[in-house]
């Protein structure tokens, strides 16, 4: 993956101190509250949205099974409609597609269209060790590529930047990439999209050669399908004379008449409109060929595995595979909204970014091992993907790898001395009875390890008088009686502290 | 080996303990609307496109000429990009505009187009669930191009034949090998603090005349 | 009717207030309470860190100490859902790495045997009036297991309507995370400490005099910052105030 995430701590590390960054905090829970309120709007629109998740679930394990077969579809009609198609292997293999198509060109910039598959392998990076400059159309892309900054959030990666920081970035920086931004630039959202497209522009009239993803691919077809918003998409697929798209071999989809279910959640789910504004559809050179004038003269695809294969191979975690970007996980995450995205150290942060790279990269960097831990397993990241991910289970699956590699002796140690205990239960009642008889001498906070990390934020419990099981034993043999006293079987042993005056009898 | 068959192998690979997945059923609605209310669908498709800001006309046949006339009026544009196909009675009281029409034969670049303030076009179909025009460069439409650079694109619907209520409709009357291009109101981005703003690079106000 | 109760781990040590107060709201419904002693933890913390053959044990055993009951009564969402969610993931596991049908078999006959206990009085007893008296300023938080895996949608909310002279305020942002997530809080502890401080914060906002909840493991890491705060709010799980009347009403005090 691109070199700009090495080295990247571990998770806790990272999102200590987002968690201490007011700012990015007020920014996140901002947007993140903005955008989840609306989604539950434009979804609670279609009252058939149960069954187009099933049905956009199935799909995508079809495809997924017979990923051979609709790959070899979609190269034969791209093919025949006068496009190339590439396979690239890893992220070297793609940038060096790329680049060596770029080089044939003779032109020295791309324009960009938004695209995970091209973050996930540095191509910018890439291209500019080739002497190639890659300039980011899309809004936010230009504002991370302007602020020399690194995306945090799959559809907006400048989500952790609020409108005043937009506008200083594009004041300070504009002018270093073209045309400078307007005088008097004030952090009005309008202003700062006429800001960029009156910066923009100039390049959309030039390039000759643009660089896209795709969100989908129809195999029976060979059609190629990017959504946006802005109109930088249709600037770059139409415009320029030559078109490579890099794309991730799972983003295809069996039949034309699938778009009907993923074209129905994908922008409900992702901006929470009904259909974002534009959609183009492009299939090779289009019916007359490079002859007809309408958009490029050359396309290729590149598609791309960079991990993806291994990812399939797993049973349990190829389901992530069925990610179509939305990134409505990320917006109703807890963690993503006050850890923010670059904890996750790769271009997907979120819940999908904490199953999705550990599976394309391996465990095996600190960060990587970390990102399965970086969930409280709530659901909620389950509950609105549209493609039915169950994120906590593939989480879970990952912990497991995880747990089984060096580093986690003392872990495993506790948690096989826990299973132990568990699994003796007359020393677990007499280890309970200890532990409260001694309980005058347990201090409220711990200095070190676990116990350590619980009481920076939280006092220890304070244990009971005696566990449950030893209520239980009197209790049983109590005669079964009228209504008893609850839980109070002992008088309080110790003073309270001052909270509610209603709440002392 | 070549990286296509490496990929291929791998995929073959990591699939061959692969139970097969359940079947896809299609179980979720043609249409959220009755179809069958053709002036129901219509009003739909008015309201979402205006609710993405499109600015909705109405008019009848013999209105459309003054209608077109007085949007572009409107706009104050000097300059109207003219696709191949468009009826030429559509244009016909545009009075003072400059008729910069795209042929094949002398393509207009996109150069060109920037300096041009207005397009008319016409469109494949709209969609009214998803208040979407959908433009697939036939007669009265052209080129993909023609309706990205200038700033004004005044789109007409013919609604007796255009307009479908949902997607699970639309696609069926597609045709996918044509260069498609979707438009759900003007140019827009959530991209600062995931608020919605309109107009970035497309056109930046969308007129949809609905013709009766 | 006689049911078992599954106590849980954390209840039985250091909670044991949910567990007596489920055992006294059962009894006075009219069912046959019984506590087998052999039972002790789902193995949820074990399976949650990446540690599944480690729960397996856990499995058999929940599986064997519970095998003749109609119904497992547990007052944790969690421990439920560990049970009816991930059970039958282990045994498919096992069987997938062909280790046999022993666990798949022993998921299967307890899983679906596993009640929630707002299930249990809801859906098997069909009360939502239990008789129960607490005059206090209440909020409720439904913890994720509950909310999400078992879905048990509005009958805590229900249960608690039906209390004498409760008032019940509304949560904001009730279904949000309140951090704990088991080793989360200590593998995350900075976010997880952020998202109870702003459940403390959404729970103290509403006036609320106790902040209750249906799974106290949720409610020890909330009680931690509570009282790390000095903040005017006690935690309290749901089957205290169902088991609270007026001739025995709730009482503070140091538990059991």
């Amino acid at each position: 993956m691109s070199s700009a995430y090495l080295g990247m701590p571990a998770f806790p590390q990272a999102a200590k101190a987002a968690t201490q960054d007011a700012r990015l905090r007020a920014n996140l829970r901002r947007a993140t509250h903005t955008i989840r309120d609306k989604r539950a709007r434009a979804v609670g629109e279609l009252d058939d949205w149960a069954a187009l998740r099933e049905a956009g679930r199935r799909i995508k394990d079809q495809t997924l099974r017979h990923l051979d077969v609709y790959l070899l579809q979609l190269e034969e009609r791209v093919t025949s409609a006068g496009g190339t198609v590439h396979w690239a292997a890893d992220a070297a293999e793609a940038n060096r597609i790329v680049a060596e198509l770029v080089r044939a060109t003779g032109e020295s910039e791309v324009v960009k269209v938004k695209s995970m598959a091209t973050q996930e392998i540095g191509l910018n990076e890439a291209l500019a060790e080739a002497g190639v400059t890659a300039y980011e159309t899309d809004l936010a892309e230009l504002i991370v590529q302007l602020g020399d900054d690194l995306p945090s959030h799959i559809l907006v990666p400048a989500i952790h930047r609020n409108r005043g920081e937009i506008r200083d970035i594009f004041v300070e920086r504009m002018a270093r990439w073209g045309r400078p931004a307007p005088e008097g630039l004030t952090d009005r959202p309008a202003d700062l999209a006429e800001a960029a497209r009156l910066h923009l522009r100039e390049k959309f009239l030039r390039a000759k050669v643009a660089v896209s993803g795709a969100n989908f691919m129809i195999a029976e077809t060979g059609t190629l399908v990017v959504v946006e918003s802005e109109g930088n998409g249709r600037m770059c697929l139409t415009l320029p004379q030559t078109l490579i798209s890099v794309v991730g071999i799972e983003k295809v989809l069996p039949t034309w008449q699938d778009l009907e279910v993923f074209l129905q959640f994908l922008p409900r789910s992702s901006t929470a409109e009904r259909m974002n504004p534009y959609t183009t559809m492009w299939t090779g050179l289009g019916p007359g060929g490079a002859a007809d004038g309408d958009g490029p003269r050359a396309f290729h695809l590149v598609l791309l595995d960079n991990g993806r294969t291994d990812t399939l191979a797993d049973e349990i975690g190829r389901q992530v595979l069925r990610c179509i970007r939305c990134s409505a996980c990320l917006n109703v995450c807890p963690v993503y909204e006050r850890a923010g995205g670059h904890a996750y150290g790769s271009p997907y942060p979120g819940p999908i970014g904490a199953v999705l790279t550990p599976q394309l990269r391996g465990t095996g960097s600190e960060v990587d091992a970390s990102l399965p831990f970086a969930s409280s397993l709530c659901g909620a990241c389950y509950e609105v993907c549209p493609v039915a991910i169950d994120i906590p289970e593939v989480l879970v699956h990952l912990r497991e790898q995880v747990a089984a590699q060096p580093g986690h002796a003392a872990e495993r140690a506790a948690m096989r001395a826990a299973t132990w205990l568990f699994e003796h239960p007359a020393a677990l009642a007499a280890a309970e009875r200890t532990a409260s008889a001694t309980r005058a001498l347990h201090p409220r906070t711990l200095p070190l390890g676990p116990a350590g990390a619980w009481t920076q934020a939280r006092d220890l419990p304070r244990l009971p008088a005696e566990p449950f099981r030893t209520w239980w034993k009197r209790h049983r043999a109590e005669p079964p009686a009228a209504p008893q006293s609850t839980g109070t079987s002992q008088p309080p042993t110790t003073p309270q502290p001052p909270t509610t005056p209603e709440s002392t009898p | 080996m070549t990286s296509r068959d490496a990929i291929l192998d791998r995929i073959r690979a990591a699939l061959a303990a692969a139970p097969e997945p359940e079947p896809v059923v299609r179980d979720y609605r043609v249409a959220h609307v009755p179809v069958d209310d053709h002036a129901a669908v219509v009003d739909l498709l008015a309201g979402n496109l205006a609710d993405y800001r499109a600015h909705v006309h109405r008019c009848t046949e013999p209105e459309l000429p003054g209608l077109l006339a007085r949007l572009l009026a409107d706009h104050g544009s000097r300059s109207v990009a003219v696709p191949p196909g468009l009826p030429a009675s559509w244009l016909a009281q545009a009075d003072g505009v400059e008729r910069v029409p795209d042929d094949a034969e002398a393509p207009l670049t996109a150069q060109r187009l920037d300096g041009v303030d207005s397009v008319v076009t016409g469109c494949r179909l709209a969609i009214a669930e998803t208040g979407t025009l959908v433009l697939d460069a036939g007669p009265g439409q052209g080129r993909r191009v023609l309706t990205l650079v200038p700033d004004h694109h005044v789109c007409v619907v013919d609604t007796a034949r255009q307009v479908v209520a949902s997607l699970p409709q639309a696609l069926p009357r597609l045709d996918p090998t044509r260069p498609l291009t979707w438009i759900s109101g003007p140019s827009a981005t959530s991209d600062i603090e995931l608020d919605r703003v309109e107009g970035v690079h497309g056109p930046r106000t969308l007129d949809v005349v609905l013709l009766a | 009717m006689r049911v078992a109760l599954f106590a849980t781990c954390v209840n039985d040590a250091v909670l044991p207030r949910a567990a007596i107060a489920t055992v006294r709201l059962l009894e006075r419904l009219g069912v046959e309470v019984d506590f087998p002693e052999q039972q002790s933890c789902c193995g949820q913390p074990q399976f949650n860190t990446g540690y599944r053959l480690l729960t397996e044990p856990l499995v058999l055993r929940m599986a064997r100490v519970f095998e003749t009951y109609p119904y497992v009564v547990t007052p944790s969402g969690s421990c439920a859902a560990m049970v009816r969610d991930n059970y039958p993931r282990i045994g498919a596991k096992a069987r997938a790495e062909d280790r046999g049908e022993e666990l798949a078999e022993a998921a299967a006959s307890l899983a679906p045997r596993v009640v929630e206990l707002t299930e249990f009085l809801v859906d098997v007893l069909g009360v939502t009036d239990v008789g129960a008296h607490f005059p206090h300023r209440v909020t409720y938080h439904p913890s994720c297991h509950g909310l999400r895996v078992l879905g048990l949608g509005t009958r805590p909310l229900a249960l608690l309507r039906a209390v004498k002279d409760l008032e019940l305020l509304e949560l904001p942002g009730a279904e949000e995370c309140c951090g704990f997530g088991g080793t989360f809080a200590v593998k995350n502890p900075d976010v997880s400490a952020a998202m109870g401080a702003d459940k403390v914060a959404a729970a103290l906002s509403t006036g609320a005099q106790v902040l209750c909840g249906a799974d106290n493991s949720c409610l020890l890491h909330l009680d931690g910052m509570v009282r790390r705060r000095h903040a005017p709010l006690r935690t309290v799980h749901l089957a205290e105030i169902l088991a609270a009347t007026e001739t025995t009403p709730w009482r503070p005090g140091s538990p059991a």
